[in-house]
């Protein structure tokens, strides 16, 4: 028996084919994964995302401990409000999950982390926190919802308590606002603008059923991780993992190697890894040929060095085939996909392939194939 | 939905039996439907010889890819190319417009030992 968010009865109800995911039963698509994809990228929808890990964290030495817990640097988070993604990392610089960190006060931080890792995130945190004296405390007692795109924050702003309306509405990208219990961030897995919306679990169903009756769609797990994959995104456990560090997961980014002297964990693999340069690095990939590439699908440049699919998809906004794939360091444009018996060609990119519903690389339309002879 | 008067196969295939000992295949509805939005067809050849429970086509919605088997021997005769382009119509009318492919058969008995409806929609209920 799976876990279910306060908003299951609301899924089923609303036809939901429910799936399991890390353990919780969610909906994949409430009808059709395609349309509700469109849906976001076009106008505005919701997802129940009450299954992912909210932490809060407090105690004097709350900044210190992240700065040594993470690979990205929150000593960067200098006005309350302000959130960070970063990884968090193994001694090998391996990474353990990806998550989102929100400033609130020298005290008071929030994390996110992913429903699938939360167990092994959570005891991973509390073994470091003991150190610092920081209070760990997983907020079982809150929901979030999730509703992203071009429409969403109008949708929203009639629903958000009076003293928060300002506030939220003003809001820059990536940063948070909070009144009691409610606390709206403009975040989001999706390339599209919109909120994230943490509220008590007794308050959920009443705000998805609001929002329901102003014509803001429920989605489901299949078009969040289709358009997650076009906003270039990584899925963790699938795009990274413990055995592989953010150099290899395109997430170089968001490590902070400055300050030289602040210690974090993993930082002696990955500077040493770094140094090394021989390590495969993330690109993206838009097959040029009819077909759809999926995750753990074998690639082959043109010196046949193989690479591997992390995650492959149709792109319904792009109408192609996209991936994100690890491959060996190297100039390549072009690489060769095993699919079934067949190699077929896919042009290498850098990611992200749409933002706000717009192509942002090349995708050299498909050649026709003579099938139909 | 799963008319009566098709035959079944328990991978999922549908096959109807037309004039000249041709026999049309598709995918069922609770075939479509378990994949979820069709984005990609892939057809046998013209002339192609198969065989029955040979694979023989290839169905990919956005969440997987699922081998289709030809439900009888014989040789593709047509495959329906309109689907290369708008594979959705698989959704929309798995037993019209989303056929996949003809098959000249032998004899007309060639679907005589297929599924009933009723026996194969009692296949995958007791899974």
């Amino acid at each position: 028996m799976g876990k279910k968010t306060p908003l299951y009865a609301q899924h089923v109800q609303a036809n939901a084919k429910i799936v399991d995911f890390g353990g919780w039963n969610m909906p994949l698509h409430y009808g059709s994964q395609l349309n509700e994809h469109h849906q976001v990228r076009r106008d505005v929808g919701m997802f129940d995302v009450s299954h992912m890990t909210i932490i809060d964290l407090s105690g004097k030495r709350v900044r210190e401990f992240l700065r040594y817990l993470l690979a990205n640097d929150v000593g960067k988070l200098k006005e309350s409000g302000k959130a960070l993604y970063s990884c968090m990392l193994n001694e090998q610089g391996g990474v353990i999950d990806d998550l989102i960190v929100y400033f609130q006060d020298e005290t008071a931080f929030r994390i996110v982390v992913n429903a699938a890792t939360r167990e092994k995130d959570l005891k991973w945190i509390m073994r470091h926190a003991k150190n610092f004296a920081v209070q760990v405390t997983e907020r079982e007692d809150l929901a979030m919802l999730a509703i992203q795109g071009p429409q969403a924050r109008e949708k929203v702003y009639p629903f958000i308590s009076t003293a928060l309306q300002k506030p939220a509405m003003a809001l820059k990208p990536f940063y948070a606002c909070w009144n009691g219990q409610q606390f709206i961030a403009r975040t989001g897995y999706t390339g599209e603008d919109g909120f994230e919306v943490i509220l008590p679990t007794k308050n959920v169903v009443k705000l998805w059923t609001d929002l329901q009756q102003v014509g803001v769609a429920p989605i489901g797990l299949g078009a969040r991780d289709t358009l997650r994959l076009e906003a270039g995104m990584n899925l963790s456990g699938t795009d990274m993992d413990e055995n592989h560090t953010p150099l290899e997961s395109g997430l170089e980014w968001t490590v902070a190697w400055s300050p030289a002297n602040r210690e974090f964990i993993g930082r002696g693999a990955l500077e040493i890894q770094k140094e090394n340069r021989e390590h495969k690095v993330m690109v993206g990939l838009v097959l040029q040929t009819k077909g759809v590439l999926r995750n753990k699908q074998t690639i082959y440049n043109e010196r046949e060095q193989e690479g591997l699919i992390t995650s492959g998809s149709f792109s319904p906004t792009l109408g192609v085939a996209i991936a994100l794939a690890r491959i060996p360091q190297g100039y390549c444009q072009r690489v060769y996909v095993a699919i079934r018996n067949k190699r077929l060609p896919a042009s290498v990119v850098k990611p992200p392939f749409v933002k706000y519903g717009k192509a942002c690389v090349d995708i050299h339309p498909p050649v026709q194939d003579d099938i139909d002879d | 939905m799963t008319p009566d008067e098709l035959k079944y196969v328990k991978s999922h295939e549908w096959a109807r039996l037309e004039e000249d000992n041709i026999v049309v295949v598709g995918i069922s509805d609770h075939a479509q439907e378990s994949l979820g939005d069709l984005v990609f067809v892939e057809l046998p050849e013209i002339e192609q010889e198969v065989g029955a429970g040979e694979e023989c086509a290839v169905v990919e919605s956005v969440k997987a890819a699922s081998d289709v088997y030809s439900p009888v021997d014989g040789e593709v005769i047509e495959v329906n190319s309109i689907l290369l382009d708008q594979p959705e119509l698989v959704n929309s009318n798995p037993y019209g417009e989303g056929w996949l492919f003809k098959v000249k058969v032998e004899s007309s008995s060639a679907l005589d030992h297929l599924l009933t409806a009723e026996e194969y929609k009692s296949s995958w209920e007791e899974d």
